[in-house]
């Protein structure tokens, strides 16, 4: 368990106020100016010490995804860093409380990423939904403003830096970084092809990297307290450091909570989320990572430790490290269906896969529910996700495709059963 | 330049290159929906996945790749077919399978790949989603039910019409192509729209049912609505022309036309002159045989003395009719500018399209003297607004205010402001003065006025003073409107002192009709040849049918000076013939046949005095001479053309779609416009 001395948000359960006085007696906005004077090789390299990886689904190591912008000096444009804070998995509710508790946490971050990749200008792109936390950030910026931590010489360190929030429209997909940069930029919020990427031609076709809330906000923290803390805490340096965690689902206490990367599923639940809901023997599957990783059964979850690479091996991910808890009285294929359903009202409808096979899906999935169907057609259904899965501009198809795939892998008898028993039914 | 490997065979390719282009230049088709070489990139319809070895583990968009060195690519791995497969069993998901009542049938792209790629049935058994359809105006038919949501469409209005109506609604399943507001689709290109269409959601409105692709004779042949030349198709069956639709030519029309060239098509079936007329003594016009005709118009060409006898040659008329025409009448008068745009033609310089259509994108700076290049020739202003696009050039205009497609610098509206121009020193002056290849176009709406010669010689000085004519560039452009306006004035179908056309008692009109007849004076004898019941012939006292662009072989010089050769595609109706024919067979009742018999024989005597028009397909430059004639200009303003885009020639006026537009489009902007102006 992590210890309460590594605890990077320290409030983030709001028990303190997030205001920049409550803020800096917890550490925040100290010595900042000091980081940036050693230089942004240093930031880089600290950070690729860490061991951090990006904590918005994908998991690729931050250090490096910095480090693929190119020099400010030659490429003649200006950089931009945008924070993806348009958190809309299901499921997931991680960077909702780090925004409206510590966005002190992630103003600093934003500073010191944007500073070491040679960016004056960052954007929050924040949920539309999230109106309290989108509030609440604006404050802590006119905050940081007032004090002088940003604009012009920002936090005293010489590096000009603007800090920008807007808000979405609420659709999920303007979470995938390239429909977000087009939303931002006032198009349709539609992925765009890579490459190029984004470091190349972000936004404005400006070299820009996206980085995911918790990921800018530990940034601090780690710098604070070295690279090499972070990478001691966890599993292996590959999956190094704290992770915030959110369970929901029928546990006793649904909750936010920051880990040590890799703890053990099972721990994780009983510890911090009181349990499954009628002890652990009533539980039936858990999703590990956000609606789009696909389900584990009882077997796996009791066996699996919480990190990129031990969920990987088990076929799943960590995602965003949001653990969906479904205990014995759940209709699984009915729980995966609204799933479905999600994806396809979701879907941006602008590459052919997701448009049609979202829909197709959906519609098998509610057959299914009912046991309307032949059970050669679980086996066209799992064709139907691979046809989407890895043909599509962004990740949206994929995540369409793998709960459904999770569903046929561990739980096809069930979806047998409820085929034979429909039949009964019929005749 | 990157080299790479496409299904084991080599290629070094341009840098940008994407690897669909590449497998093209290695003839290795690669399916594409979306994908269109004109048009931005979007990778939405996924058809062209391919395999890149060393790659994410994935299939690629070959579209929106680029080609990089050492990449080995597969497009027809059991990866990519499976990949395709799959695909395309999405595209047909919520595709109706109407191929038998959908005029893309035999011409679709969906349908064409569903046999490459396709299951022989289908496993989809839900519901179909279906798609209400849009109202886009008389010339666009949607069934939007079949729509791929390819955005070729939205794309193509967004960027070579310039007209950014159109967008994909809502998302995911639920996404539509539409107007937002339901409007019709206003521009000039819109039937563009119905050729990047790669499914039948959008299909030709005049066109609907009435045809099968296959059961279509295709005829390859010169547009002439307007003096671009446009390369068009003539698809007919039987002796009746079903559509029209364009010819890939880069240096022209690259693969678009006008909406006018596409669907006045019905104007050639109504209103036809299929025989002759003779007026009699009871001042109205009878029947008459041919014979009988032409004996009428010898006996008076006969009695007329050459210095009395005008020829007049209307915007449609082939080169060789013209030239019959002129050798018939020797000394008489003729004339081609019906529109009374008298200028300095004695050099040839001064009135060609100089810098040639795909010369523009050469340009850096574009100067629009009074003209409306969007309504004048569609396809101009469509490569100007390419060039925009693509470089963001300076463009200025001296003329009438008008939307163009793309942002441009008001200098005034009359010739002083270009007097002013040529003075000045800074502003749009010091833009051309700095430009690389800058380059004026002058319209006809500058030249069509009693100091049109003046006018000219002000556009030449503007050019030599702001080098516009160097020894490989030559920015000065007359832009014409008449298909048979360079031609006829190549051979000199003009007359250089003028006359009064009021003095004439015998007028021997070409296909004009573009022009007031009471100029001519009643007591006049008045001969009209051509294949269409409009003003001429209501005058006229004999009438001799002839033939239509699509129904003879001819000669045509666009406004660059490109000689472009017309191929028949169906008979002229009824007993109306060749326009040379009949031209020769007048030249026999008269007593004094001209020396060709045929096609071949007329097109070398052509030939043999102007040498150039042997040169199919070609832009000869012309040399820079001095010409214009200084005097001052006039105060007033320049007008635009009066025209009605719509309405430009008697084919135009004849047929029902074109008539239907304007109604749509003209009276309802024209209105606005007034409006506009009152306020």
């Amino acid at each position: 368990m992590l210890a309460d001395k590594d605890r990077i948000f320290t409030n983030l359960y709001g028990f303190e106020s997030f205001s920049l006085k409550d803020a800096q007696k917890r550490g925040d906005w100290d010595k900042t100016a000091d980081f940036i004077k050693k230089g942004s090789k240093w930031v880089v390299e600290e950070m690729m010490a860490s061991g951090l990886r990006g904590r918005g689904g994908a998991g690729f190591p931050t250090g490096m995804k910095w480090s693929f912008m190119p020099d400010p000096e030659k490429s003649g444009k200006p950089h931009y860093l945008v924070v993806n804070a348009d958190e809309s998995e299901p499921g997931t509710c991680k960077d909702r409380d780090v925004l409206r508790n510590e966005p002190h946490k992630l103003i600093e971050g934003c500073l010191l990423a944007g500073f070491a990749m040679g960016a004056h200008t960052a954007y929050i792109y924040v949920r539309g939904e999230f109106y309290n936390e989108a509030s609440n950030v604006v404050k802590a910026i006119k905050e940081a403003y007032a004090a002088g931590l940003l604009g012009k010489n920002a936090a005293g360190s010489g590096w000009d830096f603007d800090v920008i929030l807007h808000r979405g429209a609420g659709a999920y997909i303007c979470g995938e970084e390239t429909a977000l940069l087009n939303s931002l930029e006032g198009h349709k919020g539609q992925p765009r092809n890579k490459p190029p990427f984004p470091a190349m031609a972000g936004l404005y076709s400006c070299p820009t990297t996206i980085n995911n809330v918790e990921t800018i906000a530990v940034v601090p923290t780690i710098l604070r307290r070295g690279g090499g803390w972070f990478a001691g805490i966890g599993r292996d340096e590959k999956n190094a450091g704290t992770k915030l965690f959110c369970i929901s689902g029928h546990v006793e206490q649904p909750c936010n909570v920051e880990e040590a990367m890799g703890i053990p599923l099972q721990d994780l639940i009983e510890k911090h989320a009181g349990g499954v809901r009628g002890g652990w023997d009533n539980l039936l599957a858990v999703i590990p990572g956000g609606s789009s990783t696909p389900m584990l059964p009882k077997e796996i979850c009791e066996t699996v430790n919480m990190d990129f690479d031990s969920l990987r091996e088990v076929q799943s991910g960590l995602g965003t490290a949001a653990v969906i808890v479904m205990d014995k009285s759940t209709d699984i294929i009915y729980a995966i269906a609204r799933l479905a359903a999600f994806y396809m009202h979701e879907s941006c409808g602008q590459c052919t896969p997701c448009r049609e096979g979202t829909g197709w899906m959906w519609r098998m999935m509610q057959r299914m529910v009912r046991g309307n169907a032949t059970v050669e057609e679980i086996d066209m259904l799992l064709e139907v996700t691979k046809e989407v899965e890895g043909h599509t501009i962004c990740a949206l198809g994929d995540a369409a495709a793998w709960p459904i795939q999770g569903l046929i892998r561990h739980f096809r008898p069930e979806m047998e059963r409820r085929i034979m028993e429909y039949r009964k039914a019929a005749a | 330049m990157p080299k790479l490997t496409i299904d084991g065979m080599e290629i070094e390719v341009e840098p940008g290159t994407s690897i669909l282009q590449a497998a093209e230049q290695l003839g290795v088709e690669v399916p594409r929906f979306c994908y269109h070489d004109k048009l931005t990139v979007p990778a939405n319809c996924r058809m062209c996945l391919v395999e890149v070895e060393g790659g994410p583990p994935k299939p690629q968009a070959s579209c929106a790749l680029a080609c990089a060195d050492n990449m080995v690519v597969h497009t027809n791995s059991p990866m990519v077919k499976k990949a395709r497969t799959g695909v395309l069993e999405m595209q047909l998901i919520n595709h109706p399978l109407d191929c038998p009542i959908c005029d893309q049938g035999g011409e679709c792209d969906l349908q064409d790949q569903a046999y490459a790629y396709g299951f022989d049935r289908s496993r989809y058994h839900e519901s179909k989603s279906a798609m209400p359809d849009k109202e886009l105006g008389p010339l666009i038919k949607t069934v939007m039910t079949r729509c791929i949501n390819c955005t070729r469409c939205v794309r193509f209005a967004d960027e070579i019409a310039g007209t950014p109506m159109l967008g994909q609604l809502n998302r995911g399943e639920d996404s539509e192509i539409g107007t937002f507001i339901e409007q019709a689709v206003d521009t000039e290109l819109s039937g563009n729209l119905i050729d990047v269409c790669p499914v039948g959601a959008l299909t030709s409105k005049p066109y609907a049912f009435t045809a099968r692709s296959w059961e279509l004779q295709k005829t390859e042949t010169i547009d002439v609505h307007d003096a671009v030349g446009s390369n068009i198709r003539v698809d007919s069956r039987g002796n009746e022309v079903m559509r029209i639709l364009p010819r890939l030519h880069e240096d022209v029309n690259e693969e678009w036309i006008n909406d006018k060239t596409r669907f006045s098509y019905d104007g050639l079936k109504k209103k036809r002159l299929d025989r002759p007329w003779v007026r009699g003594d009871d001042g109205k016009l009878h029947e008459a045989s041919w014979d009988d005709a032409l004996t009428a118009v010898a006996a008076q060409l006969k009695k007329t003395k050459p210095e009395k006898t005008a020829a007049l040659a209307g915007d449609l008329c082939d080169l060789e009719s013209m030239v019959a025409l002129k050798d018939l009448l020797g000394s008489s008068h003729f004339e081609c500018r019906t529109d009374r745009t008298f200028f300095d033609v004695s050099e040839r310089c001064g009135y060609l399209f100089n810098t040639t259509i795909a010369g523009i994108e050469k340009a850096d700076a574009i100067l629009l003297i009074g003209t409306n290049p969007r309504h004048e020739a569609t396809l101009i202003n469509a490569r100007i607004r390419k060039t925009w696009l693509e470089k963001q050039i300076k463009i200025a205009m001296i003329g009438e205010e008008t939307d163009l497609t793309y942002p441009y610098e008001h200098l005034g509206t009359g010739p002083q402001n270009l007097e002013k121009l040529i003075k000045a020193k800074s502003g749009f002056a010091e833009t051309l003065k700095k430009a690389e290849n800058p380059m004026l176009i002058v319209g006809m709406g500058a030249l069509q006025r009693e100091d049109g010669d003046a006018v000219q010689n002000l556009a030449r000085e503007a050019a030599e003073t702001f080098g516009m004519v160097t020894k490989d560039w030559n920015g000065f452009n007359v832009l014409h409107h008449a298909a048979s306006r360079v031609g006829a004035l190549d051979i000199g179908f003009y007359a250089k002192d003028g006359f009064n056309l009021a003095d004439m008692s015998l007028v021997y009109l070409l296909g004009a009709d573009d022009f007031d007849m009471s100029a001519i004076s009643k007591k006049a004898f008045v001969v009209y040849q051509g294949h269409h019941g409009d003003a001429g012939a209501a005058r006229a006292d004999v009438i001799l049918p002839g033939a239509a662009y699509t129904e003879k072989d001819g000669l045509y010089v666009n406004t660059e000076g490109r000689v472009q050769m017309a191929k028949r595609a169906v008979n002229p109706p009824g007993d109306a013939r060749e326009d040379w024919t009949v031209l020769r067979a007048l030249s026999g009742h008269m007593g004094k046949a001209l020396p060709y018999d045929n096609h071949v024989q007329l097109r070398d005597r052509i030939v043999k005095e102007w040498p150039h028009m042997g040169d199919i397909d070609s832009t000869a430059p012309a040399e820079w001479k001095k010409f214009g004639i200084k005097s001052n200009v006039l105060k007033n303003n320049f007008k635009p053309l009066s025209q009605d885009f719509y309405l430009t020639n008697a084919i135009c006026r004849a047929s029902a779609t074109m008539n239907e537009c304007t109604t749509e489009f003209h009276t309802e902007s024209q209105k606005a416009a007034h409006m506009q102006a009152a306020e």
